[in-house]
C-alpha cells in the first residue's frame, strides 16, 4: 500500500483516540472537549486521561450528570460558532440526550431552510463484552444511523480511531462517533495520515469467494474468521463500513458483485438492525449477482445477560461466522 | 449520639451487626472481584452503611424499595439473603435475579426490592410510579427511593420531584450525598449544593441528616415515614455521607486527596457506633468477636452457596424477555445464518 504506512506507530486504540482529540484541540481554538468526568477523572474509559492537566478547565470541561443538558449545550455552542467535541460516556446514556441529537442537531439545518448548521461531534463508547449486563451493553449505532441529518462513524481500526475525529470536526454537520469498548486496550498501527475520506468504506482484506460486511467492534472477529476460512479454502473479502450514515453503497456493491455471497456481521439486535438495511440494499441493487441468500449474524433478541457464557452466546462470534460461511458453500463444493 | 428514638441496647447491637454485615461482605466481595469470581462493575457501599441500615429499620415489609447500582447494602439491610445476593454477583441461577443481572441489578419481589437501576436518575420516576400505584390501590405501603447526589443534575430528578408533589405521592426520596459522582465533586456539578433545598423548592418537606450516624438516620426516617403515611405526601432526606472506596472496580481516585478519605474514615458509621457502645459499656471485645464471627460464618456459607450455584444453560439464553404467553411465539433462540 501507499507510503504513509511505512512510518507507522504502535499504540492502543485508546491512545489513538486521545491523540486525535489532542490534535483537534491544537488545530482549532474553537474546539473544546466536554462531558461527564472527561477532566479530573480522565474519562470513564481513560480516553481523555492527562488532557485536563495539559489544556485546563476551559477546554476540558467536566459536566454534571445531565446528558440532555450538556449535549444540547454542545449543539448550541456549535450553532454559535464553536467546534465542540461532546463525550457521552456510553451510548447507553445517550438515550437521555437523544431528543437534542435527533430533534435539534439533526434537523436545524433543514428546518431553517439551510441557514444554520451544527458542526458538533458527539463521541460515545458502545458495545458489549465486559459483563456489564442489560443496561450497559448496548449497540445502538443503528438508532443514529436511522436519522437523516446525522453522520455516523464507527472507527474499527487504530488509524481510524486516530484520524476520524479530525475529519468529523471539519464537517459542517453533526457527526456521531462510536468507540467500541472491546477495542480500547488493543494495540495496533497508526499511520501518518488517514487511509480514506471518513465516508468511505474500506476493503480490509481482498478476496473472491465471499464478502464479510461489518463495522466497529466486530471487525477483529471478522478478520479472525477470515483467516480461518482461508485455511478452509474459502477466500474471503472483508469490507469495513466505517461510516454507517451515509453508507458507501458503491464499495459494498462492488464487493458483492465480485464475490456473489455476503454475510453481514452486526452487533446490533437483528430485528430492525443495520444489517437488515444493508441486506435490503444488496437485494435491491445486486440481487442478480447473488449466488446465495444474504446472511446476517447479529446479537440474539435478548437484553444482554450478565454471566459471561450467556453474554458471549448472545453476541456474534468467530465460530458463528465460520460455520455460516461454510454452510453457504455446502451446496456448491 | 443523641437519643431521639427509644433505643435499647439490643436494637443498637442489631444495627451495628447489620452495618458490619454489609462492611465485611463487601470487603470479601472486593477480594472475590480480584479473583474474578465477580465480574463487570462492582460499586462498593463501604462508608455509607448507616443510611441503608437506618432507613430499612424504619420501614414495614410491604414498603417498596428502589435502589441504584450501589445497592448491596440496601439489599442486605432489606432482608435479601446474603447467599442469594452473592450468587447473583457470581452470575449463577440461584442468585436473586437468577444470575441475569449481577451486582448492579439485584431484585427480589418478595422483599419489594425493585433493584438495582444502573442508569443514574432512572429509579426516581419508577419510584414515583410505584407510589402512584399504591395510592390508587389504597395500600398503606410507601415507596423509598435511593439515589446519589449525582442524580440531582439529571432532568428525571426534577421531573420526579414535581410529579411527586403535584400528585401528592407517598414516596420517600433518599439522596445519598457521598460528595462525589464518580470523579466529580458536588461543588463542581451543582450551582446550589444544598440538595434538600432543591426538593423544598418543589414544595416538599426535605431535611438534611448526618448519614454517618445510623441512629440519626433511623430517627429522621421514622418521622418521615409517619408523615408520608398520615398525609400521603412525599418527603425528602439528604443523607450526608462519604464513600471510602473508589467509584467502582476501576478508579485511580485522582480527583481527591488520600488525606480527605482518611479524615472521613475517622467518622465512619461502623466505627462511630462501635465507639459509642463501648464507651457507654454496652459492648465489649468479646461481644464484638461473637458478632463478627457470626457474620464471617454467614459469608462462608454465602460463598459455598454461590460456588455451588449452576450456570444457566445457553439453550435458555432468550428466556424471560417476554411473559410466558408471548415468549412461546417469539422467544426461540435464533441461531443466525440459513434457516
Ligand atoms: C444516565 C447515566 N449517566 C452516566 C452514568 C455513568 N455513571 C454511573 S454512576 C455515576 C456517578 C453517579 O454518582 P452519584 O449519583 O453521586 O452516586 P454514587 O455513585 O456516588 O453512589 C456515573 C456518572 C450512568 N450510569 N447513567
Amino acid at each position: 500500500m501507499s507510503e504513509h504506512r511505512n512510518n507507522s506507530q504502535k499504540m492502543t486504540y485508546r491512545e489513538a483516540l486521545r491523540a486525535g482529540i489532542e490534535q483537534c484541540l491544537n488545530d482549532d481554538e474553537r474546539t473544546f472537549l466536554m462531558g461527564e468526568d472527561v477532566g479530573r477523572y480522565g474519562g470513564c474509559y481513560g480516553v481523555s486521561k492527562g488532557l485536563f492537566e495539559h489544556y485546563g478547565a476551559e477546554r476540558i470541561i467536566d459536566t454534571p450528570l445531565c446528558e440532555s443538558g450538556f449535549v444540547g449545550v454542545g449543539i448550541g455552542a456549535a450553532l454559535g460558532g464553536m467546534r465542540p467535541i461532546v463525550e457521552v460516556m456510553t451510548v447507553n446514556f445517550s438515550l437521555l440526550a437523544m431528543d437534542q441529537i435527533v430533534n435539534s442537531a439533526a434537523t436545524l439545518r433543514h428546518m431553517s431552510g439551510g441557514q444554520l448548521n451544527v458542526p458538533v461531534v458527539i463521541r460515545m463508547a458502545c458495545g458489549a463484552g465486559l459483563q456489564l449486563a442489560a443496561q450497559h451493553s448496548h449497540s445502538w449505532e443503528n438508532l443514529y444511523a436511522h436519522i437523516p441529518g446525522l453522520k455516523v462513524l464507527s472507527p474499527a481500526t487504530h488509524n481510524d480511531a486516530r484520524y476520524m475525529l479530525l475529519q468529523a470536526i471539519k464537517d459542517l454537520d453533526p457527526v456521531i462517533i462510536f468507540e467500541h469498548v472491546m477495542l480500547l486496550n488493543n494495540q495496533g498501527e497508526v499511520f501518518s495520515e488517514p487511509e480514506a475520506d471518513m465516508e468511505k468504506a474500506l476493503v480490509r482484506k481482498q478476496g473472491r469467494d465471499i464478502t464479510l460486511l461489518t463495522y466497529g467492534g466486530s471487525l477483529p472477529k471478522v478478520l479472525m474468521a477470515a483467516a480461518e476460512l482461508e485455511a478452509l479454502n474459502i477466500n474471503v473479502e472483508v469490507v469495513d463500513l466505517r461510516c454507517l450514515r451515509p453508507l458507501d453503497t458503491s464499495t459494498i456493491l462492488a464487493s458483492v458483485k465480485k464475490t456473489h455471497r455476503v454475510i453481514i456481521i452486526d452487533e446490533g439486535w437483528k430485528t430492525g438492525s443495520l444489517a437488515g438495511e444493508l441486506s435490503a440494499i444488496i437485494m435491491e441493487q445486486a440481487f442478480w449477482y447473488l449466488d446465495a441468500p444474504v446472511q446476517r449474524i447479529c446479537t440474539q433478541e435478548v437484553p444482554i445477560p450478565y454471566p459471561s457464557h450467556l453474554e458471549q452466546a448472545a453476541l456474534p462470534q468467530v465460530e458463528k461466522i465460520i460455520s455460516c460461511a461454510q454452510r453457504l458453500f455446502e451446496g456448491k463444493q | 449520639m443523641n437519643d431521639k428514638l427509644h433505643l435499647d441496647k439490643a436494637h443498637l447491637l442489631e444495627q451495628l451487626k447489620q452495618m458490619l454485615r454489609i462492611r465485611l461482605f463487601e470487603e470479601k466481595c472486593a477480594e472475590l472481584y480480584t479473583q474474578e469470581k465477580i465480574r463487570g462493575f462492582l460499586h462498593l457501599y463501604i462508608g455509607e452503611e448507616a443510611i441503608a441500615v437506618g432507613v430499612m429499620a424504619a420501614l414495614s415489609p410491604q414498603d417498596e424499595i428502589v435502589a441504584t447500582y450501589r445497592e448491596h447494602g440496601h439489599a442486605l439491610a432489606r432482608g435479601l439473603s446474603m447467599k442469594s445476593v452473592l450468587a447473583e454477583m457470581y452470575g449463577r441461577t440461584n442468585g436473586c435475579s437468577k444470575g441475569r443481572g449481577g451486582s448492579m441489578h439485584l431484585f427480589d419481589k418478595k422483599q419489594h426490592f425493585y433493584g438495582g437501576n444502573a442508569i443514574v436518575g432512572g429509579g426516581l420516576p419508577l419510584a414515583a410510579g410505584l407510589a402512584l400505584a399504591n395510592k390508587k390501590l389504597k395500600k398503606t405501603a410507601i415507596t423509598v427511593c435511593f439515589f446519589g447526589e449525582g442524580a440531582v443534575a439529571e432532568g428525571e430528578f426534577h421531573e420526579s420531584m414535581n410529579l411527586a408533589v403535584l400528585w401528592q405521592l407517598p414516596v420517600l426520596f433518599i439522596c445519598e450525598n457521598n460528595r462525589y459522582a464518580m470523579g466529580t465533586a458536588l461543588a463542581l456539578s451543582e450551582s446550589e449544593i444544598n440538595i434538600a433545598k432543591k426538593a423544598q423548592s418543589y414544595g416538599m418537606t426535605a431535611v438534611q441528616v448526618d448519614g454517618m450516624n445510623v441512629v440519626n438516620v433511623e430517627a429522621v426516617t421514622t418521622k418521615a415515614v409517619e408523615h408520608i403515611r398520615t398525609h400521603q405526601q412525599p418527603y425528602f432526606l439528604e443523607c450526608k455521607s462519604y464513600r471510602f472506596r473508589g467509584h467502582s472496580s476501576f478508579d485511580g481516585q485522582l480527583y481527591r486527596d488520600k488525606e480527605e478519605v482518611e479524615q472521613w474514615k475517622k467518622h465512619g458509621p461502623v466505627m462511630q457506633l462501635k465507639r459509642w457502645l463501648i464507651q457507654n459499656h454496652q459492648l465489649n471485645e468479646k461481644d464484638l468477636n461473637v458478632i463478627e464471627s457470626q457474620i464471617k460464618q454467614e459469608i462462608v456459607e454465602a460463598i459455598n452457596f454461590a460456588e455451588q450455584g449452576l450456570w444457566e444453560p445457553v439453550a435458555d439464553l432468550c428466556k424471560d424477555v417476554y411473559s410466558p404467553s408471548i415468549q412461546k411465539i417469539n422467544g426461540k433462540a435464533d441461531q443466525g445464518g440459513l434457516a
